[in-house]
């Protein structure tokens, strides 16, 4: 299942992968800025994703909101979303589009404050600080991404806050620390772009130099701060949770090699394995067999810089404490670790795996933006095509090896949520 | 000051057409919709069982229908539960049987080249489930679980306390898809055995099948899979009404000291066959269905009330609930409600401006080919079509109903299906704060719930 790369660098450093493919009359574009919540300075926690929501308020040429209506009215869907240490904007039109959707990207890419104000700023603050508390501070659980981040990563590391800033921080943010952000880091150098279904590849060519070619280079970007990290958390931590929430919940935390890497894929056989759908380890064990849990899941936050993570995240049923909960789940993964992983686990986790990655290619936007992904942490667009085959070449041998070497008891981080009296069930 | 400088003008729109797909009828009276795409090896198949939706559960026992749904996958004495998952997972794909208020779904996505096995181990389960007890018991218990996290989540709190309170009994839709505690804990294994022979029959089944097959091979899997059923001779399914509430009602659910009030406004709506559809789909779309609503930007963009405001009509073969749903902080909840109210009666008392419809009828029209790129999203589409019995025409006809809606379409269908005196309102968040300005902007007669009581939903 080879997708076509076509890529190239601008003279200003945009670096642009063009892919087509002329199934249905539609095209993506996805534009990643290496910029995330680990850029942030102190003081200033949530303001990555804050920028972001700055982007959509318009720019030199193109009115407050009118990003989001004049893309709609083209029939278009659209969205941008802030992570660790990138940022991504993408829309999906209707081919004949294409155009306004690179002019308006360009525009606030190259253009964005002259349409910054003082008004604008404090009216998406309001909604970030709503967004804050309808997905972390209003929901049972809510707290866990922060909580999570902050145990599995030391102070002074990038990763370590609040993706979604603390109330005081977004508070803080003023129209110059918008300025001296998008200088430092809304540069093209520091951005790839992507376009893929049905376009002509040379009017798209033309089309990009047009908008994108005029921009200038970033200069004196800060560079990001270490990122490095012990391969082990050289210990078990541990943090519990008191919280109004009716079940006991535990999400246990593996350091593992960084995404992308060598080491990466049999780590994340090994999640597949463990947490993968419903014939996973945890949801036979735990969910059907002993009937200690209600939920079970696990997953990478797939992070390249330093090393990454490995999340088992359970649920406990009515009846079940949270004792009894963590023991169970680290009987489980004591015993994987022990007693390594058979190969029809593995079998089964890389058919999940395969079918999973044949269907995400179906979309246009998802194949954009995973080539925006290997085209920025790796630089290379075109390793999407060849990652079937280093999962593939995992073996049950590799994930046993994986398992006894990273999911020792001097690796964990325990996050655990305990109903307060009151609710227990 | 912006200066606005021109969009780029759009080049000739490409042309597009829904895909086709042919009907066929099996001697065992299942009906069979085959798209084939020719794109990724992928292929998705859903069994549409007519009769099987939540709509036929008893009084008393809501959850029946969904409930026999996941006990299919606890397989059969030959292939139980744990081994049905993992022969299906090998196959890279994983089975999804549930039930929604109109139907019951069999649905799966596998690579051609497996397809005749999934068929094969699906057969085996719809024509003899074992439904054993102990799995049995466990999905009880899952399901209580459930139950006990949505009485401390207020966004689930507020959409069951909203469909509770919107519909009068005997109403199936006032209570969940799934069924509540009591409901679930009262059904028994012969219940199950018995929704399941009388209503997963080949004669009241439509199977959908898209994506990298030819129409041939499709035939034979819809064979295999429909191969093992019954017949119950009724091919039609009964529809139950699901009559509106009396009269407006505010609903509130206290959570002391919350950050945020989930807000719920609406009243029952239309069913999916209305003659309105596409009038009601163009209003609600201008109203509260896009980002650049009336509802969004007044509440998000303009007031910063919110992270997101929305309305929208949830389709069924019977009336369904149309509602406006937003997180509002505490502070803002009555001036947020009245602002909701404010354009609930603003688009029955003028036309929609001609740019406003435009953004409306453009982007439904536009977005028309991006809906479809997967087999899942075709299969779907498919089956909402089979299940609503909708024209033979409908996809290639799609585009041009939405965009011949005009204003004084708008305005017609807004006054004559909104209804902003017989609201039902719930405020799920610090009732303690904000009782006083809610009451005082005449939603009617307010009485407070506990979360237990939104669960049981009397």
């Amino acid at each position: 299942m080879r997708v076509p790369v076509d890529t190239y660098r601008l003279d200003n450093g945009l670096r642009v992968t063009l892919s087509e493919d002329h199934t249905a009359p539609i095209v993506a574009v996805n534009l990643w800025y290496h910029v995330g919540s680990a850029n942030e300075r102190p003081g200033r926690t949530g303001f990555a994703h804050l920028f972001e929501h700055m982007l959509f308020q318009g720019s030199k040429h193109v009115g407050a909101n009118q990003h989001f209506e004049l893309i709609q009215r083209a029939g278009g869907t659209l969205n941008g979303s802030t992570w660790l240490d990138r940022t991504n904007y993408f829309e999906t039109v209707p081919s004949h589009h294409l155009e306004l959707a690179l002019w308006l990207e360009a525009d606030r890419m190259g253009h964005l404050l002259p349409a910054m104000t003082q008004e604008k700023l404090d009216t998406q603050r309001d909604v970030v600080k709503n967004e804050r508390r309808w997905s972390v501070d209003n929901r049972p659980y809510g707290t866990w991404w922060e909580r999570l981040q902050a145990l599995a990563f030391p102070p002074s590391h990038p990763f370590h806050h609040s993706l979604i800033g603390s109330m005081e921080d977004l508070d803080a943010a003023s129209l110059d620390d918008i300025a001296e952000f998008f200088r430092a880091h809304y540069t093209p150098d520091n951005a790839v772009l992507t376009v893929a279904g049905a376009f002509d590849g040379s009017a798209a060519r033309a089309m990009i130099a047009r908008h994108f070619g005029g921009l200038p280079a970033g200069k004196n970007r800060p560079p990001l701060a270490s990122t490095q990290i012990d391969a082990r958390f050289g210990t078990w931590k541990r943090e519990i949770v008191p919280d109004d929430v009716p079940l006991a919940r535990l999400f246990l935390v593996f350091r593992i090699p960084p995404f992308g890497s060598p080491g990466w894929y049999a780590a994340s056989v090994c999640g597949a394995v463990l947490g993968l759908k419903r014939g996973s380890r945890l949801y036979r064990t735990l969910v059907r067999e002993r009937e200690i849990a209600s939920e079970t899941t696990a997953f990478t936050y797939d992070l390249s810089k330093g090393g990454d993570l490995l999340v088992l995240d359970v649920t406990a049923r009515p009846g079940i404490n949270a004792e009894t909960l963590e023991r169970e789940v680290v009987r489980e993964v004591d015993a994987l670790a022990a007693g390594g992983v058979e190969q029809t686990e593995v079998s089964r986790a890389l058919a999940l795996i395969e079918t999973d990655a044949v269907s995400a290619m179906q979309s246009a936007q998802e194949r954009a933006d995973r080539l925006s992904l290997f085209a920025t942490y790796f630089a290379d667009p075109a390793r999407l095509n060849t990652e079937p085959e280093r999962y593939a070449a995992v073996s049950a041998s590799h994930v046993s090896a994986f398992a006894r070497a990273m999911l020792g008891a001097d690796n964990r981080a325990t996050l655990l949520y305990v109903p307060r009296e009151a609710n227990a069930q | 000051m912006t200066s606005i400088i021109a969009p780029p003008a759009p080049g000739p729109p490409q042309p597009y057409r829904f895909p086709a797909a042919t009907r066929s009828t099996l001697p065992s009276g299942a009906n069979v919709v085959v798209a084939s795409l020719r794109k990724l090896p992928l292929v998705t198949v859903t069994m549409l069982f007519h009769r099987a939706g939540a709509d036929a559960d008893p009084s008393d026992r809501e959850g029946l229908a969904d409930l026999t749904a996941l006990m299919l996958l606890e397989g059969s004495a030959a292939c139980d539960g744990a081994a049905l998952t993992e022969r299906f997972e090998l196959l890279g794909s994983s089975l999804a049987i549930a039930a929604d208020w109109d139907a019951a779904q069999v649905t799966f996505t596998v690579q051609p080249s497996r397809l005749d096995d999934a068929a094969t181990l699906v057969a085996g389960v719809l024509g003899a489930p074992a439904f054993p007890a102990r799995p049995l018991e466990r999905i009880r218990a899952e399901h209580h679980a459930e139950r006990l996290q949505l009485m401390a989540e207020p966004r689930a709190l507020a959409d069951a306390a909203f469909d509770w309170r919107c519909y009068a009994a005997p109403a199936r839709y006032r209570r969940p898809l799934a069924g509540t505690m009591a409901s679930v804990g009262g059904i028994t294994r012969e219940a199950i055995d018995a929704f399941w022979r009388t209503r997963y029959t080949s004669d009241a089944l439509t199977i959908v099948v898209a994506g990298d097959v030819t129409e041939l091979h499709a035939l034979r899997a819809a064979a295999t899979l429909s191969g093992s059923l019954g017949a119950s001779g009724t091919r039609g399914a009964e529809v139950s009404a699901s009559p509106p509430a009396a009269g407006p009602r505010l609903s509130l659910v206290a959570r002391t000291g919350a950050a945020q009030t989930e807000l719920r406004i609406g009243h029952v709506g239309v069913e999916r066959r209305h003659r309105d559809y596409f009038e009601l789909t163009v209003m609600n779309a201008v109203l509260g269905g896009l980002f650049s609503s009336r509802i969004n930007l007044n509440l998000r963009e303009r007031h910063g009330y919110t992270y997101g405001a929305s309305s929208g009509f949830d389709w069924r073969r019977a009336a369904g609930p149309w509602s406006v749903s937003t997180a509002v902080k505490t502070e803002v909840t009555a001036a947020a409600a009245r602002e909701v109210l404010a354009e609930i009666h603003r688009i029955r008392e003028k036309e929609i401006a001609a740019d406003e419809l435009e953004l409306a009828t453009h982007y439904l029209a536009g977005v028309f080919p991006l809906r479809f790129e997967t087999t899942a999203a075709v299969a779907a589409a498919l089956a909402a079509q089979a299940t609503f019995q909708l024209p033979s025409d409908y996809f290639d006809t799609y585009r041009d109903r939405v965009s011949a809606v005009s204003p004084a379409d708008v305005l017609r269908v807004a006054k004559a299906q909104l209804h902003p005196d017989q609201l039902t309102v719930v405020v799920v968040g610090d009732v303690a704060a904000v009782r006083t300005q809610v009451d005082a902007i005449g939603f009617g007669e307010a009485r407070e719930w506990s979360p237990e009581e939104v669960e049981r939903a009397p």
